[in-house]
């Protein structure tokens, strides 16, 4: 069953986001998907939250990767500069995805069917300036 | 080794786009600089396309190296040392040019520099004949970062702060894209930026907190993508002035506090962002008189390997090498 929520704030999003985090167990996958400005750094922000991860998280479209220490390993996707799924093929991301931490990936559309199929669908879509739409999906649901 | 008394170094850099050698003398006078500017490539894709990157910088390294030789007049037995980015970046790129700087070290018996290639930015304006007196406070500016630093020594910086969400060039390239203005943003945003009429404040200033030195550029990405969707008909050239305007001044805002906080009156601009000509007039306009801003012409601010070289020299000088152990790392610290 998919969960769906209305958040009319950052903070909210964010708390919604931080209650993932706490729960997030060995091998989670949250898959993010939504538009420019939807607010998918803010959920990636509130999940390191919930996970206790002190260090500021910040976007990783240049990088594509960033990871931090936490109550487990958080590893911060960004897909944003992947244009077709054959380059995920030379950058061996199943091997995080695999491992024992927590994978929060941004812009998860953009890796089409490589991404495996337990992973926690989350949709942030755009209501308007300051409304979002949030579903969330487990794969069990 | 050497040539004519003076310390010839080769800097090799391919942390992102770029592929790129360069030949330096005295870590102070560029003698050579080649870049294999992959921008067509990744127009087309509107971004950096890390797998074509890192190939692209496989085919180009041998070449560039040669090239750079070449231009310098130089050839390997002239070395005194090479340089070679390894952090912070795209790792599989990074690795390429690690790769080979390994190898000419060890073939040639020369020391091997590992370099950060936030510290390369902030040394481009000494390659131009600035001297590179401390302390100064180092702005560092482009697509993946937007960070402050104090900078007291060679490999002696501190972050003062940085950017809590998007670096700057990301905000200005996401900005472009969904304007449809084309890749890179910067150079786009601004060359239409002067082309507008009204100039008035679409969107708010970008405040991330009173008392810090932290940076945002996530929240004015979202104010234009709203302005735009409830003003549809709002001509393009003020969008882009209006974003700029507030996107650069909190750079010039943020910098200026720091560098009067601490009484330090150096202050260096670099990163991509560092050549657009609207940041330029505003530091111009804004620092006082007795504070000096160093901005590295246009072709330095982008990524290049003469400032590896260049910065490579002072370690160099100093008797810091890396082994042939020296490892890529993603982020600038370990």
């Amino acid at each position: 069953m998919k969960r769906i929520f209305s958040s009319h704030t950052h903070e909210k999003t964010f708390e919604i986001a931080k209650n993932l985090g706490k729960t997030a167990g060995k091998g989670d996958i949250f898959a993010l998907y939504g538009d420019l400005g939807s607010g998918k750094t803010v959920m990636a922000k509130g999940i390191a939250s919930g996970m206790g991860i002190k260090e500021e998280v910040t976007s990783p479209t240049f990088n594509l990767l960033e990871v931090y220490d936490g109550r487990l390993t958080l590893y911060h996707f960004d897909l944003y500069r992947i244009e077709s799924e054959k380059e995920l093929d030379m950058l061996f991301f199943e091997e995080y995805w695999e491992g024992d931490g927590v994978s929060v990936i941004e812009w998860a559309e953009r890796a089409g069917t490589r991404l495996p199929e337990r992973i926690i669908r989350v949709g942030l879509e755009y209501v308007d300036e300051t409304t979002r739409r949030i579903s969330i999906e487990y794969p069990d649901d | 080794m050497g040539r004519d008394g003076v310390i010839l170094g080769l800097g090799l850099e391919s942390s992102c786009d770029e592929t790129a050698a360069a030949v330096a003398a005295d870590g102070r006078t560029i003698l050579s600089s080649a870049v294999s500017s992959q921008i067509d490539l990744h127009r087309e894709y509107c971004g950096v396309v890390p797998e074509i990157a890192s190939r692209a910088h496989l085919e180009a390294v041998n070449y560039l190296i040669d090239a750079a030789l070449k231009q310098a007049e130089a050839g390997f037995g002239d070395l005194d040392y090479v340089s070679v980015t390894n952090r912070p970046g795209l790792v599989g790129s990074l690795l390429i040019t690690v790769q080979s700087a390994k190898a000419i070290s060890y073939a040639l018996g020369i020391p091997l520099i590992g370099v950060s290639h936030l510290e390369a930015h902030l040394y481009a304006p000494f390659l131009e004949g600035a001297e590179r007196e401390f302390p100064f406070i180092g702005l560092l500016v482009s697509g993946g970062n937007t960070a402050l630093y104090e900078v007291r020594g060679t490999g002696d910086m501190k972050v003062i702060g940085r950017t809590t969400d998007d670096a700057v060039g990301e905000a200005f390239d996401k900005a472009a894209k969904f304007l449809d203005l084309g890749y890179p943003g910067g150079p786009a945003i601004e060359r239409l930026a002067e082309r507008a009429e009204k100039r008035e404040a679409l969107f708010p200033k970008i405040l991330p907190g009173p008392g810090d030195f932290r940076f945002s550029y996530s929240g004015i990405k979202t104010a234009l993508i709203n302005y735009v969707r409830k003003n549809p008909g709002t001509p393009l050239p003020d969008i882009a002035w209006s974003f700029q305007e507030r996107a650069l001044e909190l750079l010039v805002r943020r910098t200026l506090a720091a560098s009067r906080e601490r009484g330090i009156k150096r202050i260096v601009v670099a990163g991509g962002v560092a050549a657009n000509g609207r940041l330029r007039e505003m530091f111009g306009q804004s620092r006082r008189e007795d504070e000096t801003v160093l901005l590295p012409s246009a072709g330095l601010c982008t990524d290049n390997a003469a400032m590896v070289a260049g910065l490579g020299y002072r370690y160099y000088v100093s008797g810091k090498s890396d082994g042939l152990g020296l490892d890529v790392m993603a982020k600038e610290f370990a």
